[in-house]
């Protein structure tokens, strides 16, 4: 409850771990009575659940939104078991075909081939059905604009689902795009008609695998153009083998306070703003949007496009001098602290 | 003011107390701050004004005696009278009547309904059939009205679901 991002960044809060199914709708509606009688009119940019949470604080807006849940005709906004197995029905998994030598075939082929067996350990997820994998598409290769793909490389994408994984395939919020069901005897065809049509990047949550919104090039509400310092991170890091020294590091980038890039939820982020007419970026760090979910903090003062390009690589030689065992950036980020990322960004070389 | 339910003008037998005026006999609706002096007269039924930053519990004791409450929409993003119709059907089991006033868009007339809302004030120069056809338009919903009497088959996802 009462999280977002936008101009005020705020990690959600629990109200209720314990609910019963068949009470969830009941509940949201007591949280959307208590916001609507109580949430502020008189300010559009606060017109919002998440400030009401704050202003009340937690236990209060839970006090009233549990004094309303208790007044209501609960039979009325009941979920029926019988829904709930309707729509999981159409969630369904599809008819896994047995394992057979499926994980055999997969080994022999990371052995035989070395950039398949890279890639696999990037871009892919276990499944729960024995013989599967799970894939995930970089649409993020070097120097490239996140998340672009051409018309003939849709097409591909959509024949690969139909093939090898059951007709379906999902674009993510990381702007990525996930084979949900391959087969893992099938899995070096894949990559390989994949790598064919330049879609084997294997960077998945690699310092190049950035998530970037339109930015000024597209959307009338930014103030900065996203793609270009997207390229030119993603250029200046393209080294694979510095990319996985480097490991697990989000970038996330946003044109404008709005944070469609959803910024401050990256281990860096990068906003774009106006300053005095010119494009600028300002960095945060420490940000996540897993389960350790924190908003990232503002480093300083926002620089140009170059010198924020620079920057990060300043970030990121700290990074590698300071980290210990095993620390993936934000690790290390949290660890030692802001002063050392700000110094190194700042002070006069 | 043209007066609608069911998606129909109707006559409006009601009249709004003038400020400065006695309320005079008659059907009449007051403001809350002379609910006291209309809950005092001998004859006529009493209707009243919520302004919509008012909790309903300021109507519990009164509201057996009411035949109507209005509630209000300054502008029509302004959304509490939903909450508050809501509230009184469903925790004061308000029976009479429930009149919306204000700043109030035809999309919004089906989800008056759903929250126990029955007649709706309109401009003069409302279309009618706009407002008709807004009863019309959807014929399944997703929530459950405190109001209607839809289960089983109202309750628009699962008769959406239960179609192949």
């Amino acid at each position: 409850m009462g999280g977002g991002l936008g101009r005020t960044p705020i990690v959600g809060v629990s109200l209720r771990d314990d609910l019963p199914e068949e009470d969830l709708l009941a509940y949201m509606e007591a949280i959307l009575r208590v916001y609507n009688a109580h949430g502020r009119r008189d300010n559009i940019y606060k017109a919002r659940i998440k400030i009401l949470v704050q202003a009340l604080g937690t236990d209060e807006f839970r006090r009233q939104v549990e004094e309303e849940f208790v007044a209501m005709d609960r039979a009325r906004y009941r979920i029926e078991p019988a829904l709930v197995a309707a729509i999981k029905a159409r969630f369904g998994a599809p008819d896994f075909a047995p394992e057979g030598n499926a994980a055999a075939v997969l080994a022999e082929d990371r052995r035989r081939d070395i950039a398949f067996d890279a890639w696999v350990r990037t871009n892919t997820h276990e499944h729960k059905a024995p013989g599967y994998i799970s894939v995930v598409i970089s649409l993020k290769p070097a120097g490239g604009i996140p998340g672009d793909a051409t018309a003939e490389q849709l097409d591909l994408l959509a024949d690969l689902a139909d093939e090898f994984s059951f007709g379906e395939l999902r674009v993510t919020h990381l702007q990525n795009v996930v084979l949900g069901h391959v087969r893992q005897d099938q899995l070096h065809t894949v990559w390989q008609r994949l790598s064919q049509a330049g879609l084997g990047t294997p960077n998945v949550n690699f310092i190049t695998d950035i998530v970037a919104c339109p930015g000024l090039d597209y959307c009338a509400l930014a103030n900065a153009r996203s793609i270009p310092i997207a390229q030119k991170l993603s250029s200046r890091f393209a080294d694979l083998e510095l990319q996985r020294e480097i490991g697990d590091l989000r970038i996330n980038i946003s044109g404008c306070i709005n944070a469609c890039g959803h910024h401050h939820a990256a281990h860096l982020g990068i906003l774009g703003v106006d300053k005095r007419g010119q494009e600028a970026f300002q960095i945060t760090l420490g940000g996540s949007g897993e389960e350790d979910a924190s908003i990232g903090q503002i480093l300083g003062p926002a620089m140009a496009e170059d010198e924020t390009v620079d920057a990060v690589s300043r970030l990121i030689d700290l990074y590698l001098v300071r980290r210990e065992n095993g620390e993936r950036f934000l690790d290390t980020y949290r660890r030692v602290g802001t002063a050392a990322f700000k110094d190194v960004v700042y002070a006069p070389a | 003011m043209p007066l609608l339910e069911n998606g129909h003008p109707v006559e409006d037998t009601w009249r709004y107390a003038v400020e400065g005026e006695a309320l005079g006999a008659g059907d009449v609706i007051v403001p809350l701050d002379r609910l006291s002096e209309g809950l005092g007269r001998s004859e006529g039924r009493l209707g009243v004004v919520l302004p919509n930053s008012e909790a309903v519990s300021v109507l519990k004791e009164a509201l057996p005696k009411l035949a109507v409450v209005v509630v209000t929409f300054p502008i029509f993003r302004d959304g509490r009278a939903f909450s508050q119709a809501r509230a009184l059907r469903e925790h004061l089991h308000f029976t009479g009547k429930i009149r919306a006033s204000g700043h109030i868009l035809p999309d919004q007339y089906e989800f008056l309904i759903r929250c126990g809302v029955d007649s709706v004030e309109v401009s003069g120069n409302a279309d009618m059939a706009v407002w008709e056809e807004a009863l019309r338009r959807f014929t399944i919903a997703t929530q459950p009205s405190p109001v209607l009497d839809e289960k089983p088959t109202g309750f628009g996802l699962r008769r959406f679901l239960a179609t192949p």
